[in-house]
């Protein structure tokens, strides 16, 4: 099976503290860290590998720092990695970062699946990988949280997938796309030789000229939009401690949550 | 130039999600300063009652497709029947519910009509006539205001519980439009073999009220007096990441980074010390409780209530007052 694996380089929220706010710790040089859901994602495509053979390319749009995060991809132990990187594709949209990964995709070549995650933490937009199964015209599974079965000889998956009210089961052909959850599996951490491996990796840079992209078709300006970040408002420290006993706490909680008329 | 508002109506089982109802309240408030007219559009397998609440909840008019390949929500068939509908209506303003359904649907209808995507906003005005959504990133730690580029198609999709729908005027008239569905059975390349639902429990995004529990509670048998003052309040169980990653409970009621972002009027958390990771999920829950054998945990930054005490004991005791006071 030839996979794809599509990760995501983001913000290491675990940094945040008094004196990494949100925009440091955005900027450029801040720590960064294989986008949380993408982990996932690295996993469900190594298994899928392990089991029916194939190779496993994971293909990261982003910043030339992004191929940290592919070099965890590879000491996880995916087969290749690809970094599509161009300073014209920078402060894209999800729509344009869609167009370039399906450049890059078409580019591989020939693919049974395609892996993403639910979401990258930083945007939070759950878009990209959506839109790129509707440019690339596949098959999309989203939201799944167990591949059940995955059939090459009969171009077919099957996959449970988790919905706000529901898990659903759910059949496509092959090839598709799917994006995964956290119960799907169990990410395993980078092996030693891996990371060893991944040290000496040559990882491919991408660029617009590389995917034939006209560099006007993407990055910002190509973008159906634009926004401004800004820290959210801080909130006032205002607890009220609630001392006592439990059934004198219990009465006064109560309380206080019927004054609030939440209750 | 005025800009029509179409709102995609959600139906689960048959029934539209409340959700959609807060999309249409969302293009309510920034219809006005818009200047267009508001559409509703329903897809489904026996539509015509949610097509006539959606007159009664503000549309003007209403796309209806009325299909058996249409009766569960699948993202290529409503996608592409969207994207059909759009072709026909100038640029307008494209609002659902930021439901797992909805976010797919937006973006896959975006990336078929190359609209802007403004995706689980928490707020929409308009700013010199244009459109302006407002929306968190970075798991809460930042906040972006989008603005569409361009003349096309906008696509917007509007967080769970923020936008209150207004109540029903049962004397509203609007026009009804039928189209047929774009893709036949066969042609649809998904198939739902089978459907789990969560019955008797209060879904986790929707509740109004979650308690939820955290590496506190100690174990599985831990999260019996969470559930159980859940239940006296009628509310939704949740958990942090640890609780979850421990085998304790179930993924499907993680809030947090890769878990659930939920909205409630009241969060109670037990033993749940408030990892930036699960107050992404949660901070923004109106009444905030916080119940945890320290003294000093992070949560109570953002906690309006805390008792610093054994949950074991408190739990116990809060469940039974809620039930003498509510008389339940």
């Amino acid at each position: 099976m030839n996979i794809i694996a599509l990760v995501k380089q983001t913000p290491d929220t675990a940094q945040l503290s008094a004196s990494m706010d949100g925009l440091k710790l955005s900027a450029e040089g801040g720590p960064r860290i294989v986008n949380p859901w993408d982990e996932y994602t690295l996993e469900t495509a190594i298994q899928a590998r392990e089991e029916h053979g194939g190779k496993v390319t994971a293909l990261c749009l982003g910043p030339p720092e992004a191929a940290e995060a592919l070099k965890t991809a590879l000491a996880m132990g995916v087969d290749e990695a690809v970094l599509v990187s161009d300073p014209a594709m920078a402060d894209g949209d999800s729509l344009t970062s869609a167009r370039i990964l399906v450049a890059a995709i078409r580019k591989i070549g020939a693919f049974d699946l395609i892996v993403g995650g639910r979401a990258a933490i930083d945007g939070n937009t759950a878009a990209t990988a959506v839109q790129v199964a509707a440019l690339l015209g596949v098959p999309l599974v989203s939201y799944v949280a167990e591949l059940r079965n995955l059939d090459p000889s009969d171009r077919t998956l099957s996959a449970v997938r988790l919905l706000e009210k529901a898990r659903e089961t759910v059949t496509s052909r092959l090839p598709a796309l799917i994006t995964v959850v956290k119960e799907i599996n169990e990410p395993r951490y980078p092996s030693l030789i891996g990371i060893r491996k991944a040290a000496r990796a040559n990882i491919p840079i991408w660029g617009c000229k590389d995917l034939s992209l006209d560099a006007a078709a993407v990055g910002a300006g190509a973008s159906g939009v634009e926004w401004r970040t800004e820290l959210p408002p801080v909130r006032e420290a205002h607890i009220e401690m609630i001392d006592g006993g439990p059934e004198d706490a219990a009465r006064t909680l109560v309380d206080r949550l019927m004054e609030e008329k939440v209750i | 130039m005025a800009s029509n508002l179409i709102v995609w109506i959600e139906l689960v089982d048959g029934q539209a999600d409340p959700i959609a109802w807060q999309a249409m309240a969302a293009a309510g408030k920034v219809a006005g300063d818009l200047g267009g007219s508001l559409t509703a559009v329903v897809f489904g397998d026996g539509v015509g009652e949610t097509t006539r609440q959606a007159i009664e909840a503000g549309a003007d008019r209403v796309y209806t497709a009325d299909d058996p390949s249409l009766g569960r929500y699948r993202v290529e068939p409503y996608a592409k029947l969207l994207a059909r509908i759009l072709e026909h209506e100038p640029p307008s303003v494209v609002l659902m519910g930021a439901s797992t359904a909805g976010l797919e649907l937006s973006a896959y209808v975006a990336a078929l009509a190359g609209a802007g995507l403004a995706p689980d906003c928490t707020d929409l005005h308009v700013e010199d006539g244009r459109l302006a959504a407002v929306r968190p990133a970075l798991v809460g730690n930042l906040v972006s205001t989008v603005t569409f580029r361009g003349t096309g198609h906008r696509c917007v999709t509007v967080r769970r519980n923020i936008f209150q729908p207004a109540d029903p005027d049962p004397s509203r008239t609007g026009e009804i439009i039928e189209v047929p569905a774009v893709l036949s059975g066969d042609e649809i390349p998904t198939r739902v073999t089978s459907v789990e639902t969560a019955d008797g429990t209060v879904s986790l995004t929707e509740a109004s009220i979650i308690v939820s529990g955290g590496r506190g509670v100690g174990g599985p048998e831990g999260f019996q007096p969470v559930r159980e003052l859940a239940d006296a309040l009628g509310g939704a169980l949740g958990a942090s990441r640890a609780a979850v990653d421990a085998g304790w409970i179930p993924y499907a009621h993680q809030v947090g980074q890769t878990g659930k972002t939920v909205q409630p009027d009241l969060y109670i958390a037990c033993g749940i010390s408030g990892a930036i990771q699960h107050l992404a999920g949660m901070k923004n829950a109106r009444v905030i409780v916080a119940i945890n054998k320290d003294a000093d945990v992070p949560l109570y930054k953002y906690a309006h209530y805390g008792i610093a005490g054994d949950l074991f004991s408190y739990l116990p005791a809060i469940a039974e007052e809620v039930r003498k006071r509510l008389g339940r």
